[in-house]
Protein backbone atom coordinates (compact mmCIF):
# COMPACT_ATOMS: atom_id res chain seq x y z
CA UNK A 1 0.00 0.00 0.00
CA UNK A 2 2.97 1.89 0.75
CA UNK A 3 4.72 1.20 -2.30
CA UNK A 4 1.56 2.38 -4.36
CA UNK A 5 1.15 5.89 -2.93
CA UNK A 6 4.60 6.64 -3.30
CA UNK A 7 4.40 5.37 -6.83
CA UNK A 8 1.08 6.67 -7.52
CA UNK A 9 2.64 10.47 -6.24
CA UNK A 10 5.42 9.70 -8.48
CA UNK A 11 3.51 9.83 -11.02
CA UNK A 12 1.63 12.86 -10.45
CA UNK A 13 5.01 14.71 -9.74
CA UNK A 14 6.11 13.76 -13.49
CA UNK A 15 2.76 14.75 -14.86
CA UNK A 16 3.14 17.73 -13.64
CA UNK A 17 7.09 17.90 -14.13
CA UNK A 18 6.17 17.41 -17.84
CA UNK A 19 4.16 20.32 -18.40
CA UNK A 20 6.76 23.08 -17.63
CA UNK A 21 8.67 21.44 -20.69
CA UNK A 22 8.25 23.61 -23.61
CA UNK A 23 7.37 22.57 -27.40
CA UNK A 24 7.74 24.57 -30.48
CA UNK A 25 4.78 25.49 -32.14
CA UNK A 26 4.15 25.00 -35.85
CA UNK A 27 2.70 28.36 -36.80
CA UNK A 28 3.86 31.26 -38.78
CA UNK A 29 2.49 34.58 -39.73
CA UNK A 30 3.42 34.45 -43.10
CA UNK A 31 1.94 32.56 -45.97
CA UNK A 32 5.12 31.90 -48.45
CA UNK A 33 4.56 31.99 -51.78
CA UNK A 34 5.58 28.36 -52.38
CA UNK A 35 2.59 27.34 -50.70
CA UNK A 36 0.11 24.64 -53.17
CA UNK A 37 -2.50 27.30 -53.23
CA UNK A 38 -0.64 30.36 -54.02
CA UNK A 39 1.17 28.45 -56.33
CA UNK A 40 -1.61 26.37 -57.99
CA UNK A 41 -5.04 27.85 -59.17
CA UNK A 42 -7.33 25.90 -56.63
CA UNK A 43 -10.80 25.99 -56.19
CA UNK A 44 -12.78 27.45 -53.05
CA UNK A 45 -14.21 23.83 -52.31
CA UNK A 46 -11.19 22.08 -52.97
CA UNK A 47 -9.08 24.36 -50.81
CA UNK A 48 -10.96 24.38 -48.16
CA UNK A 49 -11.19 20.89 -47.86
CA UNK A 50 -7.57 20.48 -48.29
CA UNK A 51 -7.16 23.19 -46.10
CA UNK A 52 -8.66 21.06 -43.43
CA UNK A 53 -8.07 17.81 -43.35
CA UNK A 54 -4.30 17.73 -44.71
CA UNK A 55 -2.48 21.80 -43.34
CA UNK A 56 -2.22 21.05 -39.79
CA UNK A 57 0.36 18.41 -40.27
CA UNK A 58 1.36 19.11 -43.61
CA UNK A 59 1.81 22.93 -43.59
CA UNK A 60 3.91 25.52 -41.82
CA UNK A 61 0.22 26.91 -39.99
CA UNK A 62 -1.24 24.20 -37.39
CA UNK A 63 -4.50 25.01 -35.96
CA UNK A 64 -3.62 23.85 -32.82
CA UNK A 65 -6.98 21.59 -30.65
CA UNK A 66 -6.93 22.52 -26.81
CA UNK A 67 -5.13 19.11 -25.76
CA UNK A 68 -2.34 20.17 -27.49
CA UNK A 69 -1.23 22.62 -24.27
CA UNK A 70 -1.40 19.28 -22.32
CA UNK A 71 1.50 17.12 -21.99
CA UNK A 72 2.19 14.76 -23.15
CA UNK A 73 -0.31 15.70 -25.94
CA UNK A 74 2.08 18.52 -26.88
CA UNK A 75 5.04 16.21 -28.27
CA UNK A 76 2.77 13.14 -29.82
CA UNK A 77 1.32 16.09 -32.02
CA UNK A 78 4.82 17.81 -32.63
CA UNK A 79 6.48 14.49 -34.09
CA UNK A 80 3.25 13.63 -36.08
CA UNK A 81 3.96 17.53 -37.37
CA UNK A 82 7.85 17.03 -38.09
CA UNK A 83 6.87 13.48 -39.65
CA UNK A 84 4.40 14.70 -41.67
CA UNK A 85 6.07 18.19 -42.76
CA UNK A 86 9.05 15.89 -43.61
CA UNK A 87 6.89 13.78 -45.82
CA UNK A 88 5.07 17.04 -47.56
CA UNK A 89 5.09 20.25 -46.81
CA UNK A 90 2.49 22.24 -48.73
CA UNK A 91 4.02 25.70 -47.65
CA UNK A 92 6.82 24.67 -49.82
CA UNK A 93 4.99 22.91 -52.57
CA UNK A 94 6.74 24.88 -55.15
CA UNK A 95 9.88 24.67 -53.75
CA UNK A 96 9.78 20.78 -54.99
CA UNK A 97 11.21 20.22 -58.65
CA UNK A 98 8.88 19.10 -61.56
CA UNK A 99 9.59 15.22 -60.60
CA UNK A 100 8.93 15.94 -56.94
CA UNK A 101 5.41 17.35 -57.42
CA UNK A 102 4.49 14.64 -59.65
CA UNK A 103 5.75 11.82 -57.12
CA UNK A 104 4.21 13.71 -54.20
CA UNK A 105 0.84 14.07 -56.43
CA UNK A 106 0.54 10.52 -56.61
CA UNK A 107 1.28 9.72 -53.15
CA UNK A 108 -1.25 12.00 -52.41
CA UNK A 109 -4.05 10.66 -54.90
CA UNK A 110 -3.08 7.32 -53.35
CA UNK A 111 -3.57 7.83 -49.79
CA UNK A 112 -6.69 9.74 -49.98
CA UNK A 113 -7.77 6.86 -52.58
CA UNK A 114 -7.07 4.17 -50.03
CA UNK A 115 -7.92 5.93 -47.18
CA UNK A 116 -4.78 6.75 -45.42
CA UNK A 117 -4.77 9.85 -44.70
CA UNK A 118 -6.02 11.96 -42.98
CA UNK A 119 -4.67 9.23 -40.33
CA UNK A 120 -8.13 7.93 -38.33
CA UNK A 121 -6.15 9.12 -35.02
CA UNK A 122 -6.49 12.63 -36.15
CA UNK A 123 -9.78 12.29 -37.42
CA UNK A 124 -10.71 11.17 -34.65
CA UNK A 125 -11.28 14.72 -32.84
CA UNK A 126 -11.39 16.47 -36.14
CA UNK A 127 -14.35 15.47 -37.13
CA UNK A 128 -14.71 17.73 -39.92
CA UNK A 129 -11.24 16.46 -41.51
CA UNK A 130 -13.44 12.88 -42.31
CA UNK A 131 -12.93 13.05 -46.30
CA UNK A 132 -16.44 11.30 -47.31
CA UNK A 133 -16.59 9.72 -50.38
CA UNK A 134 -18.34 12.57 -52.61
CA UNK A 135 -15.25 14.65 -51.28
CA UNK A 136 -12.76 11.89 -51.93
CA UNK A 137 -13.69 11.80 -55.41
CA UNK A 138 -13.67 15.56 -56.29
CA UNK A 139 -10.37 15.41 -54.68
CA UNK A 140 -9.13 12.78 -56.84
CA UNK A 141 -10.78 14.16 -60.16
CA UNK A 142 -9.13 17.52 -59.37
CA UNK A 143 -5.16 16.16 -58.46
CA UNK A 144 -5.99 14.27 -61.76
CA UNK A 145 -6.21 17.74 -63.47
CA UNK A 146 -3.45 19.32 -61.74
CA UNK A 147 -1.00 16.40 -62.76
CA UNK A 148 -2.08 16.71 -66.46
CA UNK A 149 -1.03 20.44 -66.00
CA UNK B 1 65.82 -8.78 -48.35
CA UNK B 2 62.65 -11.05 -48.36
CA UNK B 3 60.84 -7.86 -46.89
CA UNK B 4 62.39 -6.00 -49.96
CA UNK B 5 61.34 -8.63 -52.11
CA UNK B 6 57.87 -8.74 -50.93
CA UNK B 7 56.82 -5.13 -51.26
CA UNK B 8 58.14 -4.56 -54.54
CA UNK B 9 55.76 -7.26 -55.37
CA UNK B 10 52.93 -6.13 -54.15
CA UNK B 11 53.85 -2.62 -55.15
CA UNK B 12 54.08 -4.24 -58.89
CA UNK B 13 50.63 -5.72 -58.55
CA UNK B 14 49.30 -2.76 -57.81
CA UNK B 15 50.77 -0.68 -60.30
CA UNK B 16 49.76 -3.46 -62.62
CA UNK B 17 45.82 -3.28 -61.48
CA UNK B 18 45.78 0.27 -61.33
CA UNK B 19 47.09 0.38 -65.12
CA UNK B 20 44.09 -2.05 -65.74
CA UNK B 21 41.48 0.13 -64.29
CA UNK B 22 40.59 2.62 -67.28
CA UNK B 23 40.12 -0.55 -69.26
CA UNK B 24 37.76 -2.81 -66.81
CA UNK B 25 35.76 0.33 -66.13
CA UNK B 26 35.33 2.23 -69.21
CA UNK B 27 33.58 5.56 -68.45
CA UNK B 28 30.01 4.93 -69.50
CA UNK B 29 30.12 8.45 -70.97
CA UNK B 30 32.45 10.93 -71.96
CA UNK B 31 32.33 13.66 -69.41
CA UNK B 32 34.89 17.14 -69.39
CA UNK B 33 37.39 16.14 -66.85
CA UNK B 34 38.01 19.10 -65.26
CA UNK B 35 40.39 19.73 -62.51
CA UNK B 36 41.40 16.02 -62.51
CA UNK B 37 37.47 15.26 -62.17
CA UNK B 38 38.57 12.16 -64.33
CA UNK B 39 38.88 9.40 -61.13
CA UNK B 40 35.88 10.55 -59.78
CA UNK B 41 33.89 10.27 -62.67
CA UNK B 42 34.99 6.27 -62.70
CA UNK B 43 33.98 6.40 -58.97
CA UNK B 44 30.44 7.70 -59.50
CA UNK B 45 29.75 5.51 -62.69
CA UNK B 46 30.51 2.56 -60.57
CA UNK B 47 28.45 3.67 -58.19
CA UNK B 48 25.83 4.75 -60.60
CA UNK B 49 26.07 0.70 -61.52
CA UNK B 50 25.80 -0.27 -57.97
CA UNK B 51 22.53 1.67 -58.18
CA UNK B 52 20.76 0.16 -61.06
CA UNK B 53 22.20 -3.35 -59.67
CA UNK B 54 20.34 -2.34 -56.48
CA UNK B 55 17.37 -1.68 -58.79
CA UNK B 56 17.02 -4.69 -59.86
CA UNK B 57 17.49 -6.66 -56.75
CA UNK B 58 14.90 -4.60 -55.55
CA UNK B 59 12.47 -5.34 -58.99
CA UNK B 60 13.43 -9.29 -58.52
CA UNK B 61 12.47 -9.50 -54.37
CA UNK B 62 9.27 -7.79 -56.12
CA UNK B 63 8.92 -10.67 -58.84
CA UNK B 64 8.96 -12.93 -55.97
CA UNK B 65 6.52 -10.78 -53.29
CA UNK B 66 8.67 -10.81 -51.32
CA UNK B 67 8.16 -7.36 -49.25
CA UNK B 68 11.12 -8.30 -46.70
CA UNK B 69 14.03 -8.70 -49.40
CA UNK B 70 12.20 -5.65 -51.35
CA UNK B 71 12.73 -3.68 -48.01
CA UNK B 72 16.07 -4.78 -47.61
CA UNK B 73 17.37 -3.73 -51.42
CA UNK B 74 15.35 -0.31 -51.13
CA UNK B 75 17.30 1.11 -48.27
CA UNK B 76 20.31 -0.16 -49.78
CA UNK B 77 19.63 1.35 -52.82
CA UNK B 78 18.53 4.65 -50.87
CA UNK B 79 22.00 4.84 -49.18
CA UNK B 80 24.18 4.12 -52.29
CA UNK B 81 22.15 7.06 -54.18
CA UNK B 82 22.93 9.24 -50.76
CA UNK B 83 26.67 8.34 -52.05
CA UNK B 84 25.82 9.69 -55.84
CA UNK B 85 27.58 12.96 -56.82
CA UNK B 86 26.96 14.50 -59.60
CA UNK B 87 29.38 16.80 -60.32
CA UNK B 88 31.50 14.97 -62.53
CA UNK B 89 28.52 15.04 -65.07
CA UNK B 90 27.66 17.62 -67.88
CA UNK B 91 26.50 20.72 -66.02
CA UNK B 92 23.29 20.82 -68.12
CA UNK B 93 22.44 17.83 -66.94
CA UNK B 94 23.58 18.15 -63.35
CA UNK B 95 20.18 19.76 -61.99
CA UNK B 96 18.25 16.89 -63.57
CA UNK B 97 20.41 14.31 -61.85
CA UNK B 98 20.10 15.67 -58.50
CA UNK B 99 15.81 15.98 -58.64
CA UNK B 100 15.99 12.36 -59.85
CA UNK B 101 18.50 11.26 -57.02
CA UNK B 102 16.38 13.39 -54.51
CA UNK B 103 13.27 11.60 -55.89
CA UNK B 104 14.84 8.10 -56.20
CA UNK B 105 16.26 8.26 -52.24
CA UNK B 106 12.44 9.35 -51.22
CA UNK B 107 11.30 6.48 -52.70
CA UNK B 108 13.84 3.85 -51.61
CA UNK B 109 13.66 5.12 -48.37
CA UNK B 110 9.47 4.27 -48.05
CA UNK B 111 9.85 0.83 -49.78
CA UNK B 112 12.63 0.28 -46.75
CA UNK B 113 9.88 0.68 -44.12
CA UNK B 114 6.02 -0.02 -46.41
CA UNK B 115 4.09 -3.17 -47.40
CA UNK B 116 4.20 -4.63 -50.48
CA UNK B 117 1.59 -2.92 -52.31
CA UNK B 118 3.02 0.54 -51.29
CA UNK B 119 6.31 -0.36 -52.08
CA UNK B 120 5.18 -1.47 -55.42
CA UNK B 121 3.65 2.09 -55.97
CA UNK B 122 7.01 3.34 -55.00
CA UNK B 123 8.79 1.26 -57.39
CA UNK B 124 6.73 2.75 -60.02
CA UNK B 125 7.70 6.09 -60.04
CA UNK B 126 11.23 4.94 -58.61
CA UNK B 127 11.62 2.70 -62.22
CA UNK B 128 10.77 5.99 -64.06
CA UNK B 129 13.52 7.46 -61.78
CA UNK B 130 16.17 5.14 -62.82
CA UNK B 131 14.74 5.14 -66.51
CA UNK B 132 15.64 8.63 -66.75
CA UNK B 133 19.04 8.55 -64.63
CA UNK B 134 20.42 5.87 -66.75
CA UNK B 135 19.65 8.23 -69.93
CA UNK B 136 22.29 10.21 -68.55
CA UNK B 137 24.54 8.20 -66.61
CA UNK B 138 24.41 5.42 -69.75
CA UNK B 139 24.51 1.75 -68.95
CA UNK B 140 27.33 -1.21 -68.90
CA UNK B 141 24.61 -3.91 -69.32
CA UNK B 142 22.17 -4.23 -71.45
CA UNK B 143 18.75 -3.48 -69.73
CA UNK B 144 14.80 -3.95 -71.45
CA UNK B 145 12.30 -1.23 -70.45
CA UNK B 146 9.03 -3.26 -70.22
CA UNK B 147 5.75 -2.48 -69.37
CA UNK B 148 2.41 -3.73 -68.10
CA UNK B 149 -0.82 -1.87 -69.22
CA UNK B 150 -2.66 -3.37 -66.45
CA UNK B 151 -0.89 -2.37 -63.43
CA UNK B 152 -2.57 0.09 -60.79
CA UNK B 153 -6.18 -0.18 -62.33
CA UNK B 154 -4.88 -0.49 -66.07
CA UNK B 155 -3.19 2.50 -66.04
CA UNK B 156 0.01 0.93 -66.44
CA UNK B 157 3.42 0.94 -65.25
CA UNK B 158 7.18 -0.40 -66.49
CA UNK B 159 10.12 -1.32 -65.01
CA UNK B 160 13.82 -2.37 -65.90
CA UNK B 161 15.03 -5.67 -66.59
CA UNK B 162 18.42 -7.31 -67.83
CA UNK B 163 16.35 -10.25 -69.15
CA UNK B 164 14.25 -10.13 -72.01
CA UNK B 165 11.64 -12.77 -70.79
CA UNK B 166 9.07 -10.65 -68.79
CA UNK B 167 8.63 -11.65 -65.27
CA UNK B 168 6.60 -9.12 -63.67
CA UNK B 169 7.08 -7.27 -60.44
CA UNK B 170 3.52 -5.68 -60.11
CA UNK B 171 1.47 -8.36 -59.92
CA UNK B 172 4.42 -11.55 -58.94
CA UNK B 173 3.24 -14.86 -59.37
CA UNK B 174 -0.33 -13.79 -60.12
CA UNK B 175 0.59 -12.56 -63.67
CA UNK B 176 4.04 -13.71 -63.97
CA UNK B 177 4.05 -13.20 -67.55
CA UNK B 178 1.48 -9.86 -68.09
CA UNK B 179 3.77 -7.17 -70.05
CA UNK B 180 5.93 -6.89 -73.21
CA UNK B 181 9.55 -5.13 -74.13
CA UNK B 182 9.27 -1.66 -74.68
CA UNK B 183 12.41 -0.53 -75.39
CA UNK B 184 15.98 -1.81 -75.30
CA UNK B 185 18.22 0.25 -73.30
CA UNK B 186 22.51 0.15 -73.89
Amino acid sequence: MKYLKISGLLILVALVGIQFIPTSLNQSEVVPPSDFMISNEVPEHIERKIRVSCYDCHSNNTEYPWYSTVQPMAWILEDHITEGKEELNFSEWDDYSSRKKRSKLRSVKSQIESNKMPLSSYTLLHRDAVISEKEKKMLLEWLETLEAR
Amino acid sequence: MRVLQVSLGIAILSFASLSAMPGASTPMQNRPEKNGNGINAIVQDEIATTIVNQYLDLKNALVESNSEKAAQAGGKLAKTLKKFDVSSYEQGQQQELKEIVEDAIEHGEHISKSKIGHQREHFEILSEDIVDMVAITGTSQTLYQQYCPMYNENKGGFWLSTEEEIKNPYFGSKMLTCGKVQKKIG
